[in-house]
This record gives C-alpha cells, sequence and structure tokens, in this order.
C-alpha cells in the first residue's frame, strides 16, 4: 500500500517534467496533475510497476474547468477562449488496495491527450464519452467516435460551458 | 355499450352499423408495440403485469410494428431516438394510434430546458392520439389513456374523420 505521497516521488523520480504536481490540500482526493502528452506512459508505468500495479481504472471523466476568458455574446450565450480542459483518471490496485487520481489538463483550444486505451480497456468508451461531450481528443484512440449522443450531431460538445444548442436538428426543433 | 350486452335467449339476429361494428373490432383488440423508453416503461411492465392486466382491454405486445395498432410512447425521446420512434411509427400498418406516456414525450419534462439531447414532445415528429400525464403516471393513468383512446375510436367514423 502506498500513499499519494510516496506514489507521486515515484513517478517524479521516473518522469521528472512530466509529472508537474500533487495537489493534497485539496477537499477532494489528492490528485497527481501529469502533462498530456506523457500519460500514456505513466499510466503504463503504474500498471506495470509491481509496488504500485495499478489495474483498475476505476472512472475517466473529461472536465470542462471554465478557466479561460469569457467572452459575453448577445442574448445571453458565451464564448470561452483560452484556459484548459481536464481529463481525470481514478485508478485503483485490487492488489494492493491503494488508489490515486490522475489529472492532465490541456489546452482548450488544441485538446490532445493521449490515450490508455490499450492499459485498461475500458477505457475505450469512458474517452469516447470525454470526447462526445467535451470535445477532448484521444491520440491513438482506434475509434473515437461519438459514443452518446448522434453520430452526425454537428453542433459541438453540450458540457462544454459555451455550449449553444442548435436550433433544428434533421427538422425537429431543439428548443422548448 | 357492446355488441353483446343484450342475452341470446335464442338463434338471432344482430342489427347494428358497420361503423360500430368495425369500431368494436378495433378498440377491443388495440396490440401495442412492444417498446419502452424510459422509467415509464417499467410502469407499462406493470400494467401489462397480472395486477392491472392490460390483457383484459385486448392489449397484448407485439414484437413488430408491422403487427401492431397502437405505440405508447413510454419514456425521454432523445433526438437520437425521435428518428427511430418515427420509422417505427411509418412501420405501423394504418389504422394506427398514439398514446405519448408521461411529461418526457408529452413535453420533454424535466429536461425542458437544459435537456440538450431531449425532444421537448414526441408530438414534434408523430401525431398524439392520448397524452397520458406523471412522471411517470400509475398504472391506473395509462388505463384511463387507454380507455380515452378506446372512447376516440368507439366515435370513429368511416367517412368522416374524427377528432
Amino acid at each position: 500500500m502506498k500513499t499519494p505521497e510516496e506514489v507521486f516521488n515515484i513517478l517524479k523520480e521516473k518522469f521528472g517534467d512530466a509529472v508537474v504536481e500533487l495537489a493534497a490540500s485539496q477537499p477532494v482526493d489528492p490528485y497527481i496533475v501529469v502533462n498530456p502528452k506523457e500519460v500514456d506512459k505513466i499510466c503504463q508505468y503504474l500498471f506495470d510497476n509491481e509496488e504500485l500495479s495499478f489495474n483498475n481504472l476505476m472512472n475517466l471523466s473529461g472536465v470542462d474547468d471554465s478557466n479561460g476568458k469569457v467572452i459575453a455574446g448577445q442574448n445571453g450565450d458565451k464564448t470561452i477562449e483560452g484556459g484548459t480542459l481536464s481529463v481525470y483518471y481514478h485508478i485503483e490496485s485490487t492488489k494492493h488496495k491503494h488508489k490515486i487520481v490522475i489529472k492532465a489538463s490541456t489546452p482548450r483550444e488544441n485538446p490532445e491527450v493521449n490515450s490508455v486505451e490499450s492499459i485498461w480497456r475500458h477505457a475505450d468508451w469512458h474517452e469516447r464519452e470525454a470526447y462526445d461531450l467535451v470535445g477532448i481528443i484521444f491520440l491513438n484512440h482506434p475509434n473515437l467516435t461519438r459514443i452518446l449522443m448522434p453520430y452526425d450531431w454537428d453542433a459541438g460538445h453540450p458540457l462544454r460551458k459555451d455550449y449553444k444548442n442548435p436550433e433544428f436538428y434533421h427538422g425537429m426543433k431543439v428548443p422548448y | 355499450m357492446g355488441l353483446l350486452d343484450q342475452q341470446f335467449t335464442k338463434e338471432s339476429i344482430v342489427v347494428t352499423k358497420v361503423e360500430d361494428l368495425l369500431n368494436w373490432a378495433r378498440l377491443s383488440s388495440l396490440w401495442q408495440m412492444g417498446f419502452g423508453l424510459a422509467c415509464c416503461a417499467i410502469e407499462m411492465m406493470a400494467t401489462s403485469a397480472s395486477h392491472y392486466d392490460f390483457d383484459r382491454f385486448g392489449v397484448i405486445p407485439r414484437p413488430s410494428p408491422r403487427q401492431s395498432d397502437v405505440i405508447i410512447i413510454s419514456g425521454t425521446v432523445t433526438l437520437k431516438m425521435a428518428i427511430r420512434i418515427k420509422r417505427l411509427y411509418e412501420q405501423m400498418p394504418d389504422p394506427k394510434y398514439v398514446i405519448s406516456m408521461g411529461s418526457c414525450s408529452n413535453c420533454g419534462g424535466p429536461y425542458w430546458e437544459h435537456g440538450y439531447h431531449v425532444l421537448k414532445g414526441v408530438d414534434r415528429v408523430i401525431p398524439v392520439d392520448v397524452y397520458v400525464p406523471g412522471c411517470p403516471p400509475r398504472p391506473e393513468a395509462l388505463l384511463e389513456g387507454l380507455l380515452k383512446l378506446q372512447e376516440k375510436i368507439r366515435n370513429e367514423s368511416l367517412v368522416k374523420k374524427s377528432v
């Protein structure tokens, strides 16, 4: 069993600058911030290492941090420029009974994160959901298509904070 | 009410109108499409089960739209599903009827404002005969909706369309 500090120190020693910080003073589970382009290598190490062996991805979620510049438009809608989108990986080891949260933040304009589908297979649909609803691009994903919204949905990603619902979809009026 | 509310004492002739006979036959065997969408479908299944016994009104779930007379829209209609519902409705043979069950399919229900994926009422894609309110409606409410539909069919005419 490893504490979050110990996991962080092991990762920091192995990956250096790709592991940014350990946020432990939050009112949530402590999380380790990592570089989105290195997250697959770090997760592979977390999975393979005997002392860590994080063999279960409990959850993977995409988040719009909404920390960019808000530009108010007409009639109440808004657009956000800059800031980040994040992916949170809640992982655990069923062998050592320890858990950790990994966070990968990626710029809103070019939200690209490496896929961890090859490590935990069920990340496949989780990443498709994060792509569908928040619009995060997972590099090296085998089938990055929409999973909940219709395949031909072209109005954007609904859980973005500056999302605007379309007036019509296939001739059906969408707003109330 | 029906054709057979009088007792037959001996072999006899029943005099009735063709319309009444057809309407009576139609309303007494409304085969519903075996089709459920969300939590309303659970109530619909409860209505079909032995306690409420939809079968006593002649309502039997059918596995194909080609054999169905009525489609009960039992749940939230997402935009993705709305296209499929329209197609299923079009596959049903005439005469066909639609019961919209619950707030979601009536008007969008709790998703009316922030449901980016929800069609705000199934009547935007197919014509609805009976709206059953509730979230979800109890089986009694669905039975009431069915009785309303039967009443509507009973007053149908071969020559002019009923409202």
